[in-house]
Formats: C-alpha cells, sequence, structure tokens
C-alpha cells in the first residue's frame, strides 16, 4: 500500500534556502570529550543519505541535532532554513524519528501507541484511523493491532517504531540503524518501505552500519570519522559495495 | 502549526491511564507502600486517642508524600525509559502541554492512594477522618505535590541516580506543601474552628498555584536542557 505523499513538505522551507539541511561547523562537546568537530554536511531535498561511521563516531548526536533534541556547542543546524533548535517548532511537523530506542509504550498495544503519537500530530478521527491501519499493514502488524508491544519481539517492535515515525507523512526521515533487530523478511520490507517514501519525495538521513544497503539504496553516501565529514559520494560513484567497504576502512582506519 | 494544547493534555492523560488499567504497576506499589507504611505508624505508635489524633496528619501527609513520590519516580522513569519523551519533543506539541498532561495523571494516582488510605487510617487508628474539607485538603495537597514532583522527577529522570535523587531533590521543595497541609488536616480533624483552618487551606491554594505556575513555565528549560 502506498504512503500518500506529503502535504505539507514545501510548506517548511523558507524560499531562500537551498539545501534541505544544512549543517554548518557544528562541534559538540560531552564533558570535555569532542563529538562533533567543526562539521558541515549539506542534504538536499529529496536525498537519501546514508550516514556510515565507527562506533561513538558522532552518528547518533548528529541526527539527535537535527532532530532538535539537543543544541551544537558551536556552529548552526538549518532544517528549510529555519535554525535548530530556536526555530524547531517551525519544523517538528515535518521531522519523522526512528532512534536507538524504540519511542514506543510498551504497556500500551500497537494501535493504542500509533492512536497516541497520531493524536500528537492533530491527526485524528476516520483520517487518523485509516492511516493506522495503512501502515500496520505495510509493515506487517495488522494481526498483531491489539497486543500489547511489551510482547513483540526487538523486529516487531522496530516496525511498529517505524509506523510510528512515518505516521504524520513527515518530509524528512531521520532514521538511527533502523534495520537492527529484523531479521531478512522485515528488512526486506524496510527496504521497500525506505524506497518507496523517497519516491515520494522524502528526504531521508539514515545513520547504519550497514556497507551493503548503503552502497544500494540511498542516492548519497557519508562517513563520518572523529567527528567530522571524511568521505562523500553519490550512488553513481559507488560502483559496488566492496568499494565502499574499502573507502569505509580507508577513512577510519 | 502545534496541535492544540488540551489535545496534547488530554492525550497524555489518556496514554497514562491506559497504560496504568493494562499494567498496574505504577498504583500497585504506590498502594502496598502506602498501606504498608500505615501499618507500620499503627504499630511503632502505640498511642492513646489523643496522641493518635495528633499524630495522623503527619502520618497520613508522610505517606501520602512518599507514596507520591513512587509513583512519580516511576512514571518519569517509563517516559525516559524508551526515549518516549524525546518523541514527544520531537512533535508539534507546546513543551508545558506535556507537563499539564503527566501532572494530571500523576495527580489523579496520587488522589486515589489517599481516597485509600483515609478509610483505612480511620479503621487502623479508630478515628473519624471522613470529612468533605479533608477531602478538600487532601484534593489540594496532591495537587502540589504532583505539580513539584513532576517537574523533579522529568530533572532526575536523566540522571543514573534517579531512584535515589528524586526524593533528595524533591523533599525541600514539598515541605511548604506538606506543612500546610498537616496543619490544615489537624484543624480539621480535631473540630477546631473552621477560621482556625482554612488560612491553611488557602496558603496551600496559594502554594499550589505558585508551584504549578513556575512548574509550568520551566518545564519547557528543563526538558530542552
Amino acid at each position: 500500500m502506498a504512503i500518500a505523499t506529503p502535504l505539507r513538505a514545501e510548506s517548511i522551507t523558507k524560499p531562500s534556502s537551498a539545501p534541505l539541511i544544512a549543517i554548518e561547523g557544528v562541534t559538540k562537546t560531552f564533558d570535555v570529550l569532542p563529538v562533533l568537530r567543526n562539521l558541515t554536511l549539506h542534504v538536499g531535498r529529496g536525498d537519501f543519505l546514508a550516514l556510515l561511521g565507527a562506533n561513538g563516531s558522532g552518528k547518533s548526536t548528529l541526527l539527535r541535532l537535527v532532530a532538535g533534541l539537543g543544541q551544537a556547542d558551536r556552529g548552526t543546524i538549518r532544517v528549510g532554513g529555519w535554525q535548530l533548535p530556536r526555530e524547531a517548532a517551525r519544523v517538528r511537523a515535518q521531522l519523522g524519528l526512528v532512534s536507538h530506542k524504540l519511542l514506543l509504550y510498551e504497556n500500551l498495544t500497537a494501535r493504542e501507541n500509533l492512536r497516541f503519537f497520531s493524536r500528537l500530530y492533530n491527526l485524528h478521527g476516520k483520517r487518523a484511523e485509516q492511516r493506522i491501519e495503512t501502515l500496520l499493514e505495510r509493515v506487517g502488524l495488522a494481526s498483531r493491532a491489539d497486543d500489547a508491544v511489551r510482547t513483540f519481539s526487538r523486529g516487531m517492535a522496530q516496525r511498529l517504531s517505524i509506523a510510528r515515525a512515518l505516521l504524520h507523512e513527515p518530509a524528512i526521515l531521520l532514521l538511527d540503524e533502523p534495520y537492527t533487530g529484523l531479521d531478512q523478511a522485515a528488512a526486506a520490507m524496510l527496504d521497500a518501505l525506505l524506497s518507496e517514501a523517497h519516491a515520494e519525495g522524502r528526504t531521508i538521513v539514515m545513520v547504519t552500519h550497514e556497507i551493503e544497503r548503503a552502497a544500494r539504496l540511498p542516492t548519497h553516501v557519508a562517513i563520518l570519522a572523529r567527528g567530522a565529514i571524511a568521505f562523500t559520494c553519490a550512488r553513481a560513484e559507488i560502483p559496488d559495495a566492496a568499494w565502499l567497504a574499502a573507502r569505509y576502512a580507508e577513512v577510519t582506519g | 502549526m502545534q496541535t492544540p494544547f488540551f489535545r496534547v493534555v488530554y492525550s497524555i492523560l489518556l496514554k497514562d491511564l491506559q497504560a496504568e488499567l493494562r499494567s498496574r504497576e505504577l498504583l500497585s506499589l504506590m498502594v502496598i507502600f502506602a498501606l504498608l507504611s500505615l501499618l507500620i505508624f499503627s504499630f511503632a505508635l502505640e498511642l492513646d486517642r489523643i496522641a493518635r489524633e495528633e499524630s495522623i496528619s503527619g502520618v497520613l501527609w508522610t505517606t501520602v508524600a512518599f507514596a507520591s513520590i513512587i509513583g512519580l519516580n516511576r512514571s518519569l522513569t517509563l517516559e525516559r525509559e524508551q526515549g518516549n519523551l524525546d518523541a514527544m519533543l520531537i512533535a508539534p506539541i507546546h513543551r508545558a502541554a506535556i507537563f499539564v498532561g503527566k501532572l494530571l495523571g500523576n495527580f489523579l494516582f496520587a488522589l486515589i492512594v489517599g481516597a485509600l488510605l483515609i478509610p483505612t487510617a480511620a479503621i487502623l487508628y479508630n478515628l473519624p477522618l471522613i470529612s468533605s474539607w479533608l477531602a478538600v485538603a487532601l484534593l489540594l495537597g496532591t495537587f502540589g505535590l504532583s505539580g513539584v514532583g513532576t517537574l523533579l522527577a522529568t530533572m532526575t529522570a536523566q540522571t543514573r541516580t534517579r531512584e535515589s535523587l528524586l526524593p533528595i531533590v524533591m523533599l525541600p521543595f514539598a515541605l511548604p506543601v506538606v506543612l500546610t497541609a498537616v496543619r490544615a488536616t489537624t484543624g480539621i480533624l480535631s473540630g477546631q474552628p473552621s477560621e482556625d483552618w482554612q488560612a491553611w487551606l488557602q496558603l496551600l491554594a496559594f502554594v499550589d498555584a505558585v508551584y504549578f505556575a513556575a512548574c509550568f513555565v520551566m518545564f519547557e528549560f528543563v526538558v530542552e536542557a
């Protein structure tokens, strides 16, 4: 089942802005440990960017900053031309986030979770119910819709988390290792879901460790090393996954 | 555009009630603690009737305060554990609506514990505790505790030592609420003229209003920090 085209994708962008996500000279330090160092990255409208990097390279921190869940020590982050976190309220309705954590209530059922989050996004009534049914079907959880999330496997909960992120038809999808815990069938389902979302014009930033997938699905790849972007390329420049793996080893080694 | 404030408040309250109806983990912890506490006090303070009358207010409010802390700790830890607070923070909603929604849920649970506690205490202490003014004191007292507690539990839920930190941080702030609630309750239960204790109830309502306003404003800074 297709996900409807985002209705408000244009409305979040200031007319003058060029890249949809513009990260300029961002530095972020936790205690005394610098996680991001003068990082600059641009993501265009409709791009699908895979962000690769070793553990602790700052990928998740970067994604949280783009989601408006934190403040950079230095530098600026603009989404649709709006500066975060100061103007985050202007873009929140257009962001969908799949995090390391599930962002779900374990004591609620799958349907109750989606209902709760749909209300937060001001979706209600028949439209919300239809959207919930469509997504439950799409992520293969329609038969478990009325079961509590605590009874789900990690993979099932992850699929529901993805449905939650897509619920309000965001223009930008931020995914932090969305393939964690998914079996092959569920991973293939997510591949299809992301390809579909991208084909509909959504901008996707996906943190992943899966080089084979990064070489195949996205339009662009960036590799983060020691808190900065060490390598970027378009998919057209990637001959195969082995080539990307070699570049990854070079810049992170 | 932001989701209307009261729609968010209602959604959060409804979600907390649904989750609690299914798991019963929060209320059962609070009720068991409150009943055990009451029982221990009743055994520890084997007092005559006058002494029981004088101590019952303190026993009731100490128990309600600690039971509230248990509930608040659990309620906000549940929001943090699976990153649900983050999920709410990236939604187009007013931060204060999260505060009010969580506050109402915590207030309701504390009120249920208080409502169970009073008849139980009446039996254990053999005292006439059922009074409409005591219900008013309970409403105001639990609201004040839940207000300041929701803000502080949101802060401490981000720390590793949250279980032990909340009581240490909360009790000094809860003191004006507990103190005025104890004074009002003592006046009500000892049959003093209403003008003697109504000032304490008014002061309790004032403390509630000040705490609510302060927490309402500060919540955004706490969650954005």
